[in-house]
Parts: C-alpha cells; sequence; structure tokens
C-alpha cells in the first residue's frame, strides 16, 4: 500500500473499527452478540484467509463459550503479554465486567470495542443506546466515544495507541444500530499508518509485563484491609495522565491524516449561551442542526464528548464558551432513581469544582435530558426543541426528547416539520422484501457511487420483526459532502417499491418530496398500473405531483435469463432515475461494477447481467396519470373489529408501524403484555397456500404435525354442523372407528401460511392415477382467500374435540389438541417450532416456559405480537425471557415456586380441612394427574375450591387462594437452542439438571447460533463450516445426551420429528410424566444449514440414516424397573456422512474452498458417526445393572 | 512383458484405465490408483446440469437467506466467493496432477451446446492431460430428426476441439442408425478417441409405489457384448483411439477388448465391487494370460479379433447372429 494514497472504502462502523483492530493485536476473544457480531466475524474470515496483522502474523481468534469467557481469555492473554482484544455490546458487556476490574486494575493494555446497546428491563432489545457503556463505566476503562464511520476507524486506533501508552484499557464504543450498521464513505488508514502510530517500545513494555516462569512474579493476589485501599489509590497518576495522552494520539493522528479530534470537541458560535453536550453519533446531528440555527442568527453551541473515562475537568472547561448560559446534557441512557443520568452528573459536578476552584465565574443553567433509547429516532427536529428549551429560564430538568411521556410529563414537544436543508443530498428509500436482494443491490449501488465518484454516500436499513416475510427499509443519501445524519430519511427524491402488494400494505408515499420520482416493481404496465393503485396513493402521487415509473422487473428478470433475481433490474432503474449521477454515466457506472463483480464467472454472465440493464431500460415507463383519484379510498384495518381492546388501541399500532406515536401512558408498566397475539396479525406473506383434497386425505394428521406456523389444524365433528357451513367448506367422514356420523375437516389458515411446502413434502397420500397430485398441494391463495376467511370463522366455531379422548400418544391424535404457539414470526419452514406447538398442544393449559434468549425468544416473544396463546378457558403457556446465559436457573426457579406454592397449598388445605369438608380435600390432594380426563377434573375441583374460597375470609384461606392454581399440576419447560445449552448457559444447565427437582430441559438444537447469523457452537457438527468456523470445525460435537446420562437420574432423549414424529412424541411425554429433570435434544432443521428448508424432513431422515443424530432415549423409570434404561430409536445407519452433509452448504462449502481439508474432516467426522454408533448399541444391548441405580 | 499402451496419443503404462466413477473424488484414492497399476484415470464427471444446479442452488440459498432480519444478516462465512463446481473440480485436476504421473482425464457429461468450451478450456489450463466428453442425449423431443441430432454431436465435438490442444475422447450411446459412419464423422470434426459406450438412465418401475425406481446397477460381464462387436468393426476402419468401457469385471474382460482392437480398457464397477487394489489383480492376471499364450505385448494380440483379421469379417455382421440363434434352438 501507498503511504500517501488515499484509500476510500464504503464500509459500515463495525467493518471500519474491526479493520484496525484485527490489524493491531494478536489475539481476538470473541463471542457472537447483536450488533457487535459482524466484528468477531470479520476477524474470524479474515483470519482464515490468511490476513496478517501490521506485525505480519494472523492473528489468533478464539471464539469462547460466552463473553463471560471471552474475557477471561482476554485477560490470560493480556497477562502473558499479548496483544488483545474482544468485541462486544449489550449483555455481553454485561458478562465482561467482572473481568474488566482486573484488567483495569492491573493496568494492563487492550481496547474492547463495543457497539453500543440497551440492556434488557422491561423487555429486551437489540437496538442502540448507551445503557451498556454506562454500566461499565465504573470498571476503570476509559471509554472513547466515535460518532461515525469514519471515526469508528480512528478511533480504533487512536485507543489502541493510547491504551498502549497510557496502561489503561479502553472501551471504545459507538452507537449500536447507527454507527456499526451505516455504511458511509470514508478514508481508511493504510497498513504504514497504522504502524507508525505504535512504536514498537509500547508493544515489548506490554510483553515484558507478562508473566514469565524465566522471571517469575505474581499478580492477582488477596489483599487484606490493611493495604487493598492504598493500592487502589496507585493508579491514580495513570489515570491523570489519560487525558493528555489521548490528546497527544489525537493530535499525532491529525498530523497523520489530518482529521483531528478533540476530547470534548466543541463547535458552534464563539459567544454561544446555550450549549448542548452529548456523545455519540447523535452529536452529528446536533452539530448539522446548530450550525443550521446559527446560520438563522441563533448562538448556539455543541460540546461532543469523545474521551468520557477519564472524565477531564480542564479539557471540559476549556471546550465550554465562557459565554454560554444555559447547557443541556444529553444522554442516550437512563439510571433510574439517580440525581440525573451519568453524564449529567459527571458535568454537574465537574462545573461545579470549577466554580468551586474559580476556574469558571459563574455556574451556567444545567439541565439533563434523555434522547435515543432503543435506536429511537433523534432528528434536527428535537435537537431544535432542546435548544429552544434552553432558552427559557427555567429549562426542564430530567427530560425526554423523542418520546410522549405523559404520565410523568418530561417530554418536551418538538415541531416535526422541522428539517434541514436537504437539497444538496439525493435520497432514496426502497422498500422491499427480506431477502429480495433490495439491501444487497443497495448495498452495491453505495459502493459503486461511493468508491467510483467524488459523491459521499450514505445507507442504512431498517428490518421489521419478523423472521419470515420480514420487510426491509433502504436509506439511501448521496451528496457532494460528507454526509453526517444518523437519522432516516422522511424526505425522498426517490422512491421505490420493489413488491407490488406493498402499494396496498405500506405507507410509502408519505415520505415522498413534492416532485419525486416513484419507481413501481409493477407486473402491470404502465396503462393499467393506475388502476391498481388505492385511492390514497393516487391522491398522493397528484397532490405530491409525483413523477410515476413502472417496470416489470420480473418480466425482465425472466426474460434475460435471470429469473426471481431482479435485484440488479430495480438497481439499474434508479441508476437511471435517481439524477445522482447522470443517465449516461450512471450506466456506464453500473455495467463497470458487473464486469467487476463476476469477472470470475466469465464473459457469459457479463453479458447477461448487461442484457439485463439493457432490457431494464427499454422496458423503464414512466406513467402518465389521470389528474384525478379515480380508485376508491380504502382504508386499510389493521386489526379485526374482534380483537381485545389492548391489541386495537395499542398493538394494532405497532403493527401499523407507528408505534413511536405511542405515549407513555400506553405502556404497559412492567413489561407485561398480553399473550396470543399474532391471531390478530394477517400477514398474508404467500402467495402459495396450502390446498386440502379431502377426496385423497388419509387424515393421519402428518400435515398439521410439522406446520411450523400450526396454519394446518384438524378436528372432527358430528356431520350436523355442516348444516351451517358456508359453501366450499371442506370435509370429510372421520376414517377412524368408533366415530359414526362424524367428519373431519382440515383448515388451513391461509392468511397465517409462509408457503413453506413441509406439509406437502411430508404428505403421504396421492392420487393413483396422478402421483404429483396428493392430499395437500400448494396452489394460488388469491382465488380462495374470501372463501377459506369464512371457512376459517366457521372451523373457528367448532369447538375443539375433548382432549379426553383424544389419543395423545400417536401423532393422529395429536392433530385434534388445540395448538397454543400460533403464527410466529418464525422463518417460512423453521425446524424449531413444530416442536414448540407440539408442547403448547400437549401441555399448553398448564405450561410454564423459560425461554433462553435466541430464536426462540425473538419468534416467541418479539412484539408487536407473540405466538404464545390461551384457550377458551383463558388457559395457556406462561412464557418468560430472563436472559441468554440464565435459562435452566430461571427455569428452575420457575420450579421452585411451582414446588414450594404447591406445598403451601396442600400445607393450607390440611389447615382447612375441616371448612373445606375432608372428602374434597382428600380429593385435591390424593388426585392423580397424569392422565389428560384426570388432569380435567383436577381442574374442575380447583375451580370449585377458589369459589368456595373467595366466600371465605380468614388468612389461611386468603393464602390458599393464592396459591391454589399449584394443585394442579405444573409443566415447567425451559427452552432454548444449542448456543444456550451447549455454550454460554451450560453451566446452569448442568447444574438444574444435577438439581434432581421436576423440570422439563428441550434443546432447539440447530447446531449453530442461529439467531445472530450463523455462528459455531459446541454443537456444531465436525466438518461443518460455521461463521467463527470459517475453516471447518475440526473439533466434534459435544455429545450432551450422554453427559446428561452420566447422572443416572435424568430422563434423556435425542429426537428428530422429521424423522421419527411419534418417537418425538412418546418422548415429550415420557419426559413429562417423569418426576424429574428431563433433557430433550431436538433436531431443527435450519436456514443456517444452507438449503431450501421445504427438504428439512427429508435431510431430519438423512441426519438420523447416516448416524449422524442417532434416536434415542434414557429412561429412568426403566432402570428402576431393573430394566435396561437406554433405547435406541433408530437403526444401524444405512448412509454415509457425507451423503447426508453434502446436501447443505453448511457442510459444502468447505468441498469448494478448502477440498482436502473437507475430505480430511469429512472422513474424521464419518469415523466418530461409527464410534458413536458402536458405543451407543453397546450401551442399548447391557444389562440394567450395568447402568447408574436410582435411589 | 511390456503392457504400454497408447492412448490417443498419450503413453500409458497400462492398457487398463479407471473409467469416470465417484471413486476419483478423493485424490487419495486416485493416488492408489496409480500405486495399483492404472494406466490412467478418468476423473468423475462433471455434469453440465451439476453445474447449472450448484450454482444456482447455492445463488438462491445465499441470497434467500441474506438481509432477512437485523440480528443474521446472512448465515455463512463471506469467504470472497464460494468456488463453484467447476472450480472445486478443477482444483481437484490440479492437486492429482501434483500427486500422480499417470495421464488425468477429465470428463464433462452435458447435452448442449453451452458451457462446454469454457469447462473444457479450463480443464485443459487445469493441467488435464486429455478430456472426455459424455454426450448424455435422450432425443425424447419425437420432431428432432436423426440429422439433428448427430448434429448435435458432431457441433459439439468442433466446438471443444477448436479451443483447446489436448485430445478429446468421445463416450457414446450405441444408438446410431449408422454407427459407423458417425465414428468416421467424429473423427473429422475432431474427436481423438471413441468409447464404447455410456450407460445412460433407463427407467424402471415401482409397481408398489407407482413411482420410478432409478436406482443405478454396475455393468455385468454379460454386457460386454454391444461394445465388443462394435470395438471389433471398427478397429482400424476408423483412425481413432477406441476405448472400451462396459462389463469390465476382471481381466477376461480386458483380454476381450483388446482382441476385439481396444487400445484401452476402462472398468469402475469393478472397483466398487472389489476395491481399488483390484487393478494390481486385473494387470497380473493379463500379464499372466499373455504369458501363457506367448504374447510379449499388447500389440501382439490387439485386434487379432476383430472383423478385419479375422477369416470371415461377415460373421460380425449378420451370419454370426444366425449363428448364435441356431445355437439355441
Amino acid at each position: 500500500m501507498s503511504k500517501n494514497k488515499k484509500l476510500i472504502a464504503t464500509i459500515d462502523g463495525n467493518e471500519a473499527a474491526a479493520y484496525v483492530a484485527y490489524r493491531t493485536n494478536e489475539v481476538c476473544a470473541i463471542y457472537p452478540i447483536t450488533p457487535s457480531s459482524t466484528m468477531a466475524e470479520l476477524a474470524d474470515e479474515w483470519a482464515a484467509k490468511g490476513l496478517k496483522n501490521i506485525w505480519g502474523a494472523v492473528p489468533d481468534i478464539m471464539e469462547m463459550q460466552s463473553e463471560a469467557g471471552a474475557a477471561g481469555t482476554v485477560h490470560g492473554a493480556l497477562q502473558t503479554g499479548s496483544l488483545t482484544t474482544t468485541f462486544t455490546a449489550s449483555q455481553g458487556l454485561m458478562l465482561m465486567l467482572p473481568n474488566m476490574y482486573k484488567i483495569a486494575g492491573e493496568l494492563t493494555p487492550a481496547v474492547f470495542h463495543v457497539a453500543a446497546r440497551s440492556l434488557a428491563a422491561q423487555g429486551l432489545s437489540i437496538f442502540g443506546d448507551h445503557q451498556d457503556v454506562m454500566a461499565a463505566r465504573t470498571t476503570g476503562f476509559a471509554m472513547l466515544s466515535s460518532v461515525s464511520v469514519q471515526e469508528a476507524h480512528d478511533f480504533a486506533l487512536i485507543a489502541q495507541v493510547a491504551s498502549l501508552k497510557s496502561r489503561i484499557p479502553i472501551i471504545h464504543f459507538f452507537d449500536g444500530f447507527r454507527t456499526s450498521h451505516e455504511v458511509n464513505k470514508l478514508a481508511l488508514l493504510s497498513d504504514e499508518q497504522i504502524r507508525s502510530m505504535i512504536p514498537d517500545e509500547l508493544v515489548f513494555a506490554h510483553r515484558s509485563r507478562g508473566l514469565n516462569p524465566e522471571h517469575p512474579f505474581i499478580r492477582g493476589t488477596a489483599q487484606n484491609p490493611d493495604i487493598y485501599f492504598q493500592g487502589r489509590e496507585t493508579v491514580n497518576t495513570f489515570y491523570n495522565n489519560m487525558p493528555g495522552i489521548v490528546e497527544e494520539v489525537m493530535n499525532d493522528f491529525a498530523a497523520m491524516t489530518g482529521r483531528k479530534y478533540d476530547l470534548f470537541q466543541y463547535t458552534g458560535a464563539p459567544d454561544a449561551e446555550r450549549v448542548i453536550i452529548i456523545m455519540g453519533s447523535g452529536g452529528e446531528t446536533v452539530d448539522e442542526t446548530m450550525q443550521a440555527l446559527n446560520a438563522a442568527g441563533e448562538k448556539t453551541g455543541l460540546v461532543q464528548v469523545r474521551l468520557y473515562r477519564p472524565f477531564s475537568l480542564e479539557h471540559l472547561i476549556k471546550a465550554i464558551p465562557a459565554s454560554v448560559k444555559s447547557i443541556a446534557i444529553l444522554d442516550r441512557t437512563k439510571e433510574s432513581g439517580a440525581a440525573g443520568e451519568p453524564m449529567y452528573q459527571d458535568v454537574l459536578a465537574t462545573l461545579v469544582e470549577a466554580l468551586q476552584k474559580g476556574l469558571i465565574k459563574k455556574l451556567p443553567n444545567l439541565v439533563g435530558g434523555r434522547y435515543g433509547l432503543s435506536s429511537k429516532e433523534f432528528t434536527p427536529a428535537m435537537v431544535k426543541a432542546v435548544y429552544d428549551e434552553l432558552k427559557k429560564e427555567h429549562p426542564k430538568n430530567g427530560f425526554t426528547i423523542g418520546i410522549n411521556d405523559d404520565v410523568t410529563h418530561t417530554s418536551l414537544s418538538y415541531d416535526t416539520s422541522f428539517t434541514l436543508d436537504e437539497s444538496t443530498w439525493r435520497q432514496g428509500l426502497f422498500f422491499g422484501l427480506g431477502a429480495d436482494g433490495t439491501v444487497g443491490a443497495n448495498k452495491n449501488t453505495i459502493k459503486i457511487i461511493g468508491e467510483n465518484t467524488d459523491l459521499f454516500a450514505q445507507g442504512y436499513f431498517v428490518y421489521d420483526s419478523k423472521k419470515s416475510g420480514a420487510r426491509t427499509v433502504s436509506h439511501l443519501r448521496f451528496g457532494p459532502n460528507p454526509i453526517r445524519a444518523p437519522y432516516l430519511i422522511t424526505k425522498a427524491d426517490f422512491i421505490a417499491c420493489h413488491q407490488f402488494n406493498f402499494i396496498e400494505k405500506v405507507e410509502m408515499l408519505d415520505f415522498a418530496k413534492e416532485g419525486a420520482s416513484f419507481l413501481i416493481n409493477s407486473p402491470y404496465d404502465k396503462n393499467e398500473v393506475w388502476s391498481k393503485m388505492t385511492g390514497q396513493v393516487q391522491k398522493s402521487i397528484i397532490d405530491k405531483k409525483l413523477k410515476v415509473f413502472v417496470i416489470d422487473a420480473t418480466s425482465v428478470a425472466r426474460d434475460t435469463g435471470m429469473t426471481g433475481r431482479i435485484n440488479t433490474i430495480m438497481q439499474t432503474c434508479y441508476f437511471a432515475l435517481s439524477g445522482v449521477l447522470p443517465r449516461e454515466d450512471a450506466i456506464k457506472q453500473i455495467k463497470k461494477a458487473i464486469e467487476k463483480s463476476y469477472s470470475r464467472k466469465g464473459q457469459k454472465v457479463i453479458d447477461q447481467n448487461f442484457k439485463a440493464v439493457d432490457a431494464t431500460l427499454a422496458n423503464l415507463y414512466e406513467v402518465d396519470y389521470p389528474k384525478k383519484v379515480s380508485a376508491a379510498v380504502n382504508v386499510l384495518k389493521i386489526v379485526s373489529d374482534k380483537a381485545p381492546d389492548f391489541v386495537k388501541d395499542i398493538t394494532a399500532v405497532m403493527m401499523a408501524g407507528h408505534g413511536d406515536d405511542l405515549p407513555v401512558s400506553k405502556m404497559p408498566i412492567d413489561g407485561t403484555y398480553p399473550s396470543g397475539t399474532t391471531q390478530w396479525e394477517k400477514r398474508n406473506i404467500s402467495d402459495l397456500v396450502p390446498l386440502w383434497e379431502p377426496d385423497l386425505c388419509i387424515q393421519c394428521g402428518n400435515c398439521a404435525y410439522v406446520c411450523p406456523h400450526s396454519v394446518i389444524r384438524a378436528k372432527f365433528y358430528h356431520k350436523d354442523y355442516l348444516e351451517k357451513a358456508a359453501d366450499g367448506f371442506k370435509s370429510a367422514p372421520i376414517n377412524a372407528r368408533g366415530f359414526p356420523e362424524t367428519n373431519y375437516t382440515l383448515q388451513v389458515y391461509v392468511e397465517d401460511c409462509t408457503g413453506c411446502n413441509l406439509c406437502v413434502e411430508v404428505c403421504p397420500a396421492s392420487d393413483p392415477s396422478n402421483r404429483s397430485r396428493k392430499a395437500i398441494n400448494m396452489g394460488e391463495k388469491e382465488p380462495i382467500l374470501e372463501t377459506e376467511k369464512k371457512n376459517i370463522e366457521f372451523f373457528e366455531n367448532i369447538p375443539w374435540n375433548d382432549r379426553s379422548k383424544i389419543d395423545f400418544s400417536t401423532v393422529h391424535g395429536a392433530q385434534f389438541l388445540e395448538p397454543l404457539f400460533e403464527f410466529s414470526g418464525a422463518c417460512a419452514g423453521c425446524g424449531e417450532t413444530p416442536y414448540l406447538k407440539l408442547l403448547s398442544q400437549l401441555f399448553g393449559d398448564r405450561l410454564l416456559v423459560a425461554n433462553a434468549t435466541g430464536c426462540s425468544s425473538i419468534y416467541g416473544g418479539n412484539l408487536p405480537t407473540t405466538p404464545w396463546a390461551v384457550n377458551k378457558d383463558g388457559r395457556g403457556p406462561a412464557w418468560s425471557n430472563s436472559l441468554f446465559e440464565d435459562n435452566a436457573e430461571f427455569g428452575l426457579g420457575m420450579r421452585i415456586t411451582a414446588d414450594k406454592q404447591l406445598g403451601s397449598a396442600k400445607q393450607y388445605l390440611l389447615e382447612l380441612k375441616n371448612e373445606l369438608g375432608e372428602a374434597q380435600v382428600d380429593e385435591i390432594l390424593n388426585a392423580k394427574q397424569v392422565l389428560e380426563s384426570e388432569l380435567a377434573l383436577q381442574h374442575l375441583r380447583v375451580q370449585k375450591l377458589k369459589e368456595q374460597l373467595r366466600t371465605m375470609s380468614s388468612s389461611p384461606a386468603q393464602h390458599l387462594l393464592s396459591v391454589a392454581d399449584q394443585l394442579v399440576r405444573r409443566s415447567v419447560w425451559l427452552i432454548g437452542g444449542d448456543g444456550w445449552a451447549y455454550d454460554i448457559g451450560y453451566g446452569g444447565l448442568d447444574h438444574a439438571l444435577a438439581s434432581g427437582r421436576n423440570i422439563n430441559i428441550m434443546v432447539l438444537d440447530t447446531e449453530v447460533y442461529s439467531n445472530t447469523g450463523g455462528q459455531s457452537s459446541k454443537s456444531t457438527p465436525t466438518a461443518a463450516t460455521a461463521k467463527f468456523a470459517a475453516g471447518g470445525k475440526s473439533g466434534g460435537k459435544k455429545d450432551l445426551a450422554m453427559q446428561a446420562i452420566s447422572y443416572g437420574n435424568v430422563y434423556v432423549a435425542r429426537v428428530a420429528f422429521g424423522a421419527n414424529p411419534q418417537q418425538t412424541l412418546l418422548a415429550m411425554r415420557e419426559a413429562e410424566a417423569y418426576d424429574g429433570p428431563s433433557l430433550i435434544l431436538a433436531y431443527s432443521h435450519c436456514i443456517a444449514h444452507g438449503y431450501d428448508l421445504k427438504d428439512g424432513l427429508s435431510q431430519q431422515n438423512k441426519a438420523v440414516a447416516s448416524g449422524h443424530w442417532p434416536l434415542l432415549r434414557y429412561n429412568p423409570v426403566l432402570r428402576k424397573k431393573n430394566q435396561n434404561p437406554f433405547v435406541l430409536d433408530s437403526t444401524r445407519p444405512t448412509m454415509a456422512l457425507r451423503d447426508y452433509a453434502y446436501n447443505e452448504l453448511r457442510y459444502k462449502v468447505l468441498t469448494m474452498t478448502n477440498p482436502e481439508v473437507a475430505e480430511n474432516l469429512m472422513q474424521h467426522a464419518q469415523e466418530l458417526v461409527n464410534l458413536k454408533w458402536k458405543n451407543y448399541e453397546e450401551l442399548a444391548t447391557k444389562k440394567a445393572s450395568d447402568f447408574v441405580p436410582i435411589g | 512383458m511390456k503392457m504400454h499402451a497408447k492412448y490417443m496419443g498419450l503413453d500409458l503404462n497400462s492398457p487398463i484405465i479407471v473409467s469416470a466413477c465417484t471413486l476419483s473424488e478423493q485424490t487419495d484414492n486416485i493416488v492408489r490408483m496409480e500405486d495399483n497399476g492404472a494406466g490412467a484415470v478418468v476423473l468423475f464427471s462433471l455434469f453440465e446440469e451439476q453445474i447449472r444446479h450448484e450454482e444456482a442452488k447455492f445463488k438462491s440459498v445465499m441470497s434467500e437467506t441474506s438481509y432477512a432480519f437485523a440480528e443474521a444478516l446472512d448465515y455463512f462465512p463471506d469467504l470472497d466467493e464460494f468456488n463453484m463446481g467447476t472450480d472445486e473440480y478443477l482444483e481437484h485436476i490440479r492437486k492429482a496432477k501434483e500427486r500422480v504421473n499417470i495421464p488425468i482425464i477429465g470428463s464433462l457429461n452435458g447435452i448442449t451446446n453451452e458451457g462446454w468450451i469454457d469447462y473444457s478450456k479450463m480443464m485443459e489450463q487445469a493441467g488435464a492431460d486429455a478430456i472426455e466428453i459424455n454426450i448424455f442425449f435422450i432425443p425424447g423431443d419425437i420432431t428432432m430428426s436423426t440429422s439433428e441430432v448427430e448434429h448435435r454431436y458432431l457441433n459439439i465435438i468442433s466446438n471443444i476441439k477448436q479451443t483447446v490442444k489436448i485430445p478429446v475422447a468421445v463416450k457414446l450411446n450405441p444408438y446410431f442408425s449408422a454407427m459407423g459412419n458417425m465414428s468416421l464423422r467424429m473423427k473429422n470434426a475432431g474427436a481423438d478417441g471413441l468409447v464404447f459406450f455410456n450407460r445412460f438412465y433407463q427407467p424402471d418401475f415401482d409397481i408398489n409405489e407407482l413411482v420410478l425406481k432409478t436406482d443405478l446397477h454396475y455393468s455385468e460381464s454379460s454386457e460386454i457384448r454391444l461394445p465388443l462387436l462394435w470395438i471389433a468393426l471398427l478397429y482400424n476402419k476408423v483412425k481413432l483411439s477406441l476405448a472400451a468401457t462396459t462389463g469390465v469385471q476382471s481381466a477376461v474382460e480386458v483380454i476381450k477388448y483388446i482382441l476385439a482392437g481396444a487400445d484401452v480398457v476402462m472398468t469402475a464397477s469393478s472397483l466398487y465391487k472389489n476395491g481399488i487394489p483390484y487393478l494390481k489383480t486385473m494387470n497380473k492376471e493379463l500379464q499372466d494370460w499373455m504369458y501363457m499364450m506367448g504374447f510379449d505385448n499388447l500389440e501382439a494380440f490387439r485386434g487379432s479379433m476383430s472383423q478385419q483379421n479375422i477369416s470371415d469379417p461377415t460373421a460380425y455382421e449378420r451370419a454370426n447372429y444366425i449363428k448364435i440363434l441356431d445355437k439355441a434352438k
């Protein structure tokens, strides 16, 4: 790299920071957590590719079992002299805190790069604020805040150098889900520049302080009251020197790059009267707004805090103009119960001290305010409101901005119409569907324009909360100057609708500027499209004088041999229409980019793409629309009139995308939300849905069983019900014996279907005269939608079948159980949710769920709507998520409560025996609660008991009333993925199993961290590739089943519903019936495995058939009966592991990147499979006495 | 005793070649094949559909899982661009060439004219000593004429030959109206060798499930008669290398094919059944037979039972058939 050549890149903040961190360290100890995972992933990928750091070595990247583990590893590596870093956020940083105190206390230079994120409080949030870093401010780490992508890059280096110079470790942080994910144009540091900033002596000094048996010492002693205090005070000099060191490094950096930073960076009027002090990306918004206000004659200023710890009085005082009368300190965090938020208190304390020392003459009016929690928008309008507030004689202290706090009235109001002059920007908004290529194409657009022209570029991408059918909105800005606007676009010059059905559903044109261009990907041509728009869309177009363009991108893609890929086409339209570049130039650039991207694929592919570009231009038409509205104004109803008030008033507002408008008073005070709200959100994300053929159906229930979204349901009923059925309601005589005059219906909830196809794949029945016609087939939804809506309504009025009459032990029987987990936002074809649905069917009305953070907590608990539902009696699963790492302990706590309260209830029952009647008390106490009929009776008894107790006023009666529900046997399930069970939560899981308590643990094992994007876990199998195992996993997969079996008293099952649904059902029932700890390892096919999930069931079969996933049950009850408790439920492997594995990209990818390693690993993996099977077979043939006896 | 053979100009230490099969998917196996006396190895086939399918599958998996959810913008490490099937195959050729001295013959299996040229060129660049093209085409379209089918073959051959310098063999199916003439035309189009024959997909039905059975069975020694006939008929009539590749279970079939005029004999099913070391057994049995018969080298008996070299050449044509029928009475 040439030293003086300016390297330009368009990357996001995560990459910008990781770029430097990787080059300036020898060890990275990592663990995935949103939104910082990308930094760790990049480090791992670079290492896998052999990219070297500035000293010519490839850093050692070590994934750990948790952030606590990562911090421990960092500590160890640092203590032995390695330059070491890590990347984290939020709860991850919380887990690192104990080690951070140690690292800082031992004066160890290191930089932790943090994409700052909210902490889980009343709810989890993956979005950005400073709650996490503020919780770490007492650790002794210095804190350096960068506000932009460029700064994330620059400060990564400044932090590294300053830490080595000062010996104080540093948290370098930037705003998660803003800076971390914003793509922006920046000047990259060359390796030579980076190298020149880090003198070798600093590295040698660090190494020399490392533990070394050649000159041993002891560090990490236990200290007593005599000296601990003094020991803590030894570091003061280092902290006193730190601000000066950081300043010096910033000056050196400025001399090298021309980019000048200050510890407290003041901008604004030299004689400013009103100043905002802020940290993080919001500072950019304040800066731009402040300049606009000053241009209009106001006297405002801004102090951006770069170095937050140590907090330098001297530098702060220097930064604030003497003219200042009032200051607002904006904190992006909340500290309930404090005198004010942390930075407010720091500034206040500092200025009071300055006043006392005579460094300032007068204390300005100081107020603190909160903004931007969980990435809440922070806009110029809000900034103006804060400056305006400061004009008041008594500005509000402890204010909030950006929300409507109508309870404690903290919020400042602001004028939403206020915007800055955006005339130099070209702003584009693109509405697409997740994975439809829109985001990828837009990132590419930014790269093309940002890296090939003098224009500056910014991109930010917003996703909704669902994993299937999610909507994406891309926000792109281009302009002649650096773009410092870390907030969303509200007035776009260009709006693109990549999915035609959004026209009806999404209020896209609210964001259109007058005269903007509106591009629609439309199956209707320029003459027809107008008539397909709703009245309100037509009105917006007319009112805003929009230029409307249409392209049938789907057809163009098909005609140019790129079926299904509309991204290049829509991108070309943008280049042609947006005016960011002159049209001819723009097309030239896009073709240049195509040549570059596809050079490895050969000329044919390039030509194909060129053809698509040319065909795009030939098929892009402007719509000449009439100047009056011709269509009806279609008021979009968000939820049905039947929805409960909470759903109508609150949930529906969130669903409509207006959650920002909800005031504080509408929020549940403690994070408690009603269950079962997905039923009100009819997402209609699939055009193809299952169509049932009653004449072919054998009523096996397989389709209902495997449906991941509980879309297929079955009931049987007396045929007389059909008299009231609407035309088109499908029914067939039930084929089970002993049910005269009974009909069967399989109802598909078409509006909730994701189109995954699993039901069709699993259907065993087909038309003898046409084998391709099964008893359930995918077909167009549109023609049947209205009929099916009526059918669903009718079906819902047919009562669910009496549970005591259903055979729970068969798949056929299970279809008639009401699912109390429905319509989740999980991926189409999800391999986890069928287990949860079955769980809810079997035990739903007495189910307590502790859910580890991960996919299942996101599709299970991500607002606006949640899938855990309620039956007609008002009962259903009670669900909660605590954290990622503590779920086993969390669930164990639930069990302890159940046992404790049951004990109390029994005690009160005995106390109240006379009042309640001996017979009744005995009946309740001695009730057998195994069969469904027995449970139903106990429910009735407890209901009756509670009614009685309500009439009694004695203390025991009231106490009994408060715990009487526990008299119905509780089913406590601890649910989570393999990241939780095998890694971060393993210690707790092991302890919960060892507790002997009646808990049921279900591990939804996808063999990878699915929720955070496919990082390797200890369940990831040998030979598979994953993030953090980019070179293929060489270690073995942990055999959690055998570990649990070693206790002897733990019920263990390994199941795969796609391979053996009956065994899955049996295992779940046995686990629940077992009065002790149970562990079920549930094979869950996953999008992260890399194949079309419609083949998920077939892959499950192969996983079992190859011996990769042997089905087994270990039942301590059998041991007690002197039988062999270890039962192998699958047969000896009938296929090679590779024949299963190489259908999946996670395995296949290694054969393409490193075939020799792939082959070696696959052979090794096969050996492991063979060995495992041999051992299992031996166990299955042993005697009962060979296993741990049950006490 | 000289076991030296020549195939399309390539010098081989043995006339026994490993035909295209999955055993050659592993480089270690190729080394073992050489160690056990294989004259050359035809690598497993790179299927045109496989290439297209693989690329499409990858693209769709990658794109359908990218940028769909805020926490997981993708699911696989970005190792630049993954190598697609072709890259993998080429890498395999390179690795094989690094580890063995025997010729490595790349194998392409396709039906259209597209793509062949690129892939052939890439194979040549990767170090393949020759290419075997398997034009796997069943003219199920009844409007397609005989000449159209034939032209498709000839076009593919001439296109490839215009691109690569290494020899090209064509693996045929036996159902040409005029196999002899077609062989000549293929030679004129540039083919360097013909391989008799490919065993294309011939479906069976499962009468219980009412579905197609798609299992593949190994060739049996009884299947050698058709290729034996054509090799014997064409030996020395068409100046092309002739390779036999059906039903070779032991040295017996190898000997028969060479007697008919084959330059080389290919086998895969014998290795599936008996393991790669069986190549050594076959070579030894061939040598033993030659010793017993007093043949010092392959040329001493190659083609000795071909149509040209027997006293009654017409026996190969019709009379032989009548004789067989008579015997069956």
